[in-house]
């Protein structure tokens, strides 16, 4: 029972950060019908400016984060500025494709910046642990739930409640239309992407935190959010948050039950269940469990 | 032909001139549209009336000619800043959000009246909450005003056409426009609701002094309601003046019925 309970809030600590990436994607689907590739670039350089700000500069940990956040925001916008204004118009697939430019130019970028070593972030939780239902748990997987939880219901009522938010729901409908209604789209679709940016240095510094570490390589783990976009459908946040968390603890499970319970399966097992829920989606629910169908009067 | 003069017009287009390629859809059209007046333009399928709003809106680039609103140049401004300036308008086919509510696509009319921004907005600050509040206010007000208070939380593509098309009006309204362009307001409407239709124009100008440009094909409402009539065939204005005299102006005539034998 400890080892069930242990394991699921792990996996709550890792899907949470899955949640924050998946919530990025959908932000910016919404707003702009594109898919984001380099939003897995965006969450490394995250993770290498908290890393640089806290321990190298010595800010304090939360202004730090703050920092890491505003500044991968910026990178965001500048990308959407530079690479993705001009597409303005052209279909989405091409639109993706130019994202998936982007994520290796920034991906390069990153490799460059890092190198070979395994930056840490500084954060306050380490290794500490402490109890929840008298069953030891690692702090910073609370850290991550809480966190990552937190800055999504802030987004979340960002969108439903303010202006920006609705202006960004009316340019993801119809552009025309929206520039019809004084909306500046150029700037909501900065704005999608600057508000992408700060969500992903916030996934990068949390799988950076304790043990984990930032290398070069961790880019490939946002691909997980692949999985939990689809699962939760594109255009939903609510529907990231669950399916994240969902692959987080399936993965988690997976981890801790398979080795003894399927060994045939063979070693490390975990990394192809997010995958295999997201091909089990795809054949029976193929816009996602919280995707919406177009409401349409025939 | 002559024109009576509109001082201070509001719109003031010259010489305007937009082609596609080798054909000419808006040629040297010229005309003023004076304070809360009820403009109206007309013409044969192809005339180019809708291409004269798009032109005002932004949407497409004349190649010649000017267009003031207020004493400002409106060419080569792009439409969200058009808009901004205080120019609504409603479309030929609805293009209203479907898949938002009744309520939502009015409070998108407000967009640039609520000019707080992002940071303000996450972080739903009591300047973000008050201007909130304030709009809504305001679109409740277009609500009542346009009798829709029953299907304010309704999905707009769950409406039937002539809602829609009141709700479109409602939309350009809450931008509380100084100019308001209405691209066949009573296009697909039965007898009831044209008049209905008619009836809240004549409001708009009677309540909210509303300088307003129509293009319209019906023509027993053009007649009833419109202070004056600019008649296009093939691009070319052939006539300007009020609904009695372009009745029986033989160049109108002829653009619709053809020439008389």
């Amino acid at each position: 029972m400890d080892e069930l309970i242990a394991s699921v809030v792990r996996g709550l600590g890792i899907g949470s950060t899955y949640a924050l990436l998946g919530v990025g994607f959908v932000i910016i689907y919404r707003a702009t019908k594109v898919i984001n590739f380099a939003q897995p670039a965006l969450m490394i350089l995250g993770g290498y400016f908290t890393s640089l700000f806290a321990t190298r500069a010595g800010l304090p940990f939360p202004v730090a984060v703050v920092a890491a956040m505003v500044a991968v925001a910026a990178i965001g916008a500048l990308c959407e500025r530079v690479a993705l204004r001009p597409m303005v118009g052209e279909p989405p697939f091409a639109a993706a494709m130019v994202t998936v430019g982007v994520f290796i130019v920034l991906l390069i970028v990153a490799f460059r910046l890092i190198g070979t070593q395994v930056l840490t972030v500084g954060d306050p939780w380490g290794l500490s642990r402490t109890s929840v239902l008298g069953v030891s748990v690692a702090q910073v997987d609370i850290a991550k739930i809480v966190i990552s939880l937190v800055a999504i219901g802030v987004i979340g009522v960002f969108l439903a409640r303010s202006r920006l938010g609705l202006a960004m729901r009316a340019t993801a409908l119809d552009q025309e239309v929206a520039l019809a209604q004084g909306v500046d789209v150029g700037r909501i679709f900065g704005l999608s992407w600057a508000i992408a940016g700060a969500l992903a240095a916030l996934a990068g510094m949390l799988i950076g935190t304790a043990s984990g570490g930032i290398e070069a390589t961790t880019a490939l783990v946002a691909l997980k959010a692949l999985p939990v976009i689809i699962l939760g459908g594109l255009d939903s946040i609510k529907g990231s948050v669950y399916a994240g968390l969902l692959i987080g603890v399936a993965e988690s499970l997976t981890r801790t039950y398979q080795p003894e319970h399927a060994p045939f399966l063979g070693a490390n097992f975990d990394v192809v269940v997010p995958y295999v829920i997201m091909m089990a989606v795809l054949m029976v629910r193929p816009y996602g469990l919280f995707g919406t169908p177009e409401v349409q009067r025939v | 032909m002559s024109t009576p003069a509109v001082t201070e017009p509001i719109l003031d287009v010259s010489d305007l001139t937009l082609r596609f390629g080798g054909t000419t859809a808006v040629d040297a059209v010229e005309f003023a549209v004076g304070r809360a007046e009820l403009f109206a333009i007309v013409g044969p399928n192809g005339a180019g009336k809708t291409s004269i709003f798009n032109c005002v809106s932004g949407v497409y680039r004349p190649q010649r000619g000017s267009i003031r609103f207020d004493g400002e140049e409106l060419r080569g401004r792009r439409p969200d800043t058009v808009a901004q300036l205080g120019i609504a308008r409603t479309f030929q086919n609805i293009e209203l959000f479907e898949n938002l509510t009744v309520l939502d696509n009015l409070m998108l009319g407000r967009h640039h009246h609520l000019d707080y921004g992002a940071l303000a907005g996450l972080l739903y600050l009591g300047k973000a909450k008050r201007a909130e509040t304030e709009n809504r206010r305001v679109v409740e007000e277009i609500i009542d005003f346009l009798e829709i208070e029953s299907i304010r939380r309704s999905l707009v593509g769950m409406l039937p056409y002539g809602l829609k098309k009141r709700v479109e009006l409602g939309r350009a309204l809450a931008m509380e426009p100084r100019l308001l362009l209405l691209d066949e307001p009573v296009a697909g409407m039965n007898l009831e609701e044209t008049e209905d239709m008619a009836r809240f124009i004549l409001d708009i100008r009677a309540e909210l002094g509303v300088t307003m440009v129509m293009v319209e094909h019906d023509m027993g409402l053009v007649m009833d309601i419109a202070d004056r009539v600019l008649v296009l065939d093939f691009g070319q204005r052939i006539a300007l003046g009020e609904p009695g005299r372009i009745q029986s102006d033989p160049a109108v005539i002829e653009a619709y019925l053809g020439e008389a034998p």
